[in-house]
């Protein structure tokens, strides 16, 4: 299975880059074939970080499983969160308060937004600038301290359930989040001038990891990897969810599929967000934040499957019951899965730094990749 | 190349102008965000010095409640450790005898409530369980210890101080100084 390292028959030389390496944010292992400097072949192997999500979660009940999803795509914990609690809301055909739905968009959004930071700070880290790494910290904080108070966690929220959101918002949320709006879009600027208008930046950045619409399709690539080639594939606009088809928004798309695009592409995706955060704060109507569901929730006997679009792309809940409290087999559609595929084809080609910024572009989260 | 949506918002890709393209220029662009944060608001807080509030419901390390007499509440009815996830609480009940009416308040107590704060995930559902409002997150955080043993927290690490006996140490647990 593991290729030995060392240099093959035809004089390649076969290294390992991970599991343990700064770049690969995470226990990713890529082991690479090397030409010189010029990658022939990269070979992703998982398996570091398995804990065995799903196969835990067939003994546990539809309460307790979403607390473990915030695990797998711990940047997008709400979002996880989400898609898990409007499966089973699908399954029993229950009617979420407009209250609910108010929230858990606004903080799905401001999620994605902590999501973008924290990529758009380690990928500027891994092309060798450091700086951007705490400019994105320190605005994400502002994000976490506004979950904190509203959630009682910081990463790993908990904070979606069957039937709607587990506690009401805190009293100054609304006024904290338009604070931190009006703040964060100035602040946006300041990442365009220390890093998208870099000529270094953008050398290292246009023409490498191409990746076309169609190889993206076949790959299954979703999220901003597949928008960066220009294929459109927002699950909030296909198949809107919760009040996502209230609020007026752009996909973002371009065409070129290589590595500046996808940045490209989350950079623009955080104005969206905060359009969208914009539209909603004001108008979050009264009443419940939770609809009324039994203490045991019980699943009919079925097949039951609900995407959200994730900071990375779409993630698929796909629940199959027996009509018991426990799902009888639980698959997730994990979007890092598919991103991380096309990196073999993205980086054929390109010297050993051009792997690292365009790994560093499909903003992987490896426990997302392998649960 | 065309993209597959007519939905789409294009981004700006225009060429660099000759000054943006000048290596130096965008050096000293970078430069001027960063000097400017010399001047500004630090962001950073002294921790431990320093230290921050947290709402109330901010999840961190459990505690086991008593009544407005000292009695503990909990009852070894076992509902928090079938609701956790991480089956990270187990117990022990024990029948409450005559004379003991002071101590547990009601027939049923647990002799032995131990957590696990390595298998805790710091969910809350535990808290959501409860019928006798005897368990509950609190503001504290960051166990430190030598050995995992220590991270299996029992009654006396988890029970607040006696209101009636222990009143100084409540208030100092509370933060009431
Ligand atoms: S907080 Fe959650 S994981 Fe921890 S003991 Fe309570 S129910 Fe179990
Ligand atoms: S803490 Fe509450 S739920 Fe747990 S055993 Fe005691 S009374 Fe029951």
């Amino acid at each position: 299975m593991f290729e030995e390292v060392g240099t093959t028959t035809e004089g390649d030389l076969i290294i390992n880059l991970g599991p343990q390496h700064p770049a690969t944010h995470g226990v990713l292992h890529l082991v690479i074939t090397l030409n010189g400097e010029i990658i022939k072949k990269v070979e992703p192997h998982l398996g570091y970080i398995h804990r065995s999500i799903e196969k835990m979660t067939e003994s546990l009940s539809y309460r307790q499983f979403i607390y473990v999803t915030s695990r797998m795509d711990y940047l997008s914990a709400h979002i996880n969160n989400h898609a898990c609690a409007l499966c089973v809301e699908k399954a029993l055909q229950l009617e979420v308060p407009q209250r609910a739905q108010y929230i858990r968009v606004i903080m799905d959004e401001l999620t994605r937004i902590a999501s973008h930071e924290l990529w758009w700070g380690a990928m500027a880290m891994d092309l060798g600038a450091f700086t951007p790494f705490f400019h994105a910290f320190r605005e994400r904080e502002k994000i976490n301290e506004i979950m904190e108070e509203t959630c009682g966690a910081r990463l790993t929220m908990n904070y979606m359930v069957p039937g709607g959101v587990m506690v009401d918002l805190h009293p100054d949320f609304q006024k904290k989040v338009k604070a931190f709006i009006q703040q964060y879009k100035a602040k946006i600027h300041e990442y365009d001038e220390l890093v998208t208008g870099n000529i270094i930046f953008q050398n290292r950045m246009k023409g490498i990891g191409y990746l076309s619409a169609e190889d993206a399709i076949s790959y299954g690539c979703t999220g901003p990897v597949a928008r960066g080639s220009g294929v459109a594939s927002d699950i909030r606009k296909i198949a809107p969810y919760d009040v996502y088809d209230k609020v007026e928004f752009d996909e973002v798309l371009q065409t070129e599929g290589d590595s500046f695009a996808r940045y490209m592409i989350r950079i623009q995706e955080m104005h969206q967000s905060i359009k969208i955060i914009g539209q909603l704060i004001d108008t979050i109507p009264d009443g419940n934040f939770q609809a009324k569901t039994k203490a045991v929730i019980k699943l009919p006997k079925g097949e039951f499957y609900q995407r959200v679009e994730t900071a990375r792309g779409e993630l698929g809940v796909y629940i199959v019951s027996e009509g018991a409290a426990q799902p009888y087999r639980i698959k997730y559609r994990s979007p890092g899965f598919s991103n991380l595929s096309a990196l073999d084809h993205m980086v054929r080609g390109h010297k050993i730094g051009d792997l690292i910024a365009a790994m560093g572009t499909l903003d992987l989260v490896i426990p997302d990749i392998d649960r | 190349m065309q993209a597959l949506t007519n939905r789409a918002k294009e981004v700006d890709r225009r060429q660099m102008t000759f000054l943006e393209s000048i290596y130096l220029w965008n050096i000293f662009k970078g430069m001027i965000v960063t000097f400017k944060h010399l001047f500004k608001k630090r962001p950073t807080i002294q921790y431990p010095e320093q230290q921050r509030t947290f709402s109330p419901v901010f999840r961190g390390l459990h505690v086991l409640n008593r009544d407005e007499e000292g009695r503990e509440r909990c009852t070894a009815c076992g509902l928090c450790a079938v609701a956790c996830p991480a089956e990270a609480i187990t117990m022990e009940a024990a029948e409450r005898l005559p004379g003991e009416e002071n101590l547990y308040r009601e027939e049923k107590y647990a002799a032995r409530y131990e957590i696990n704060m390595l298998r805790c995930i710091f969910c809350g559902l535990c808290e959501e369980a409860c019928p006798k409002d005897a368990i509950y997150l609190s503001e504290t955080f960051a166990p430190a210890n030598y050995n995992r043993r220590g991270f299996v927290y029992g009654k006396q690490d988890l029970l607040i101080p006696n209101p009636k006996t222990e009143a100084p140490e409540l208030a100092k647990a509370k933060g009431i100084h």
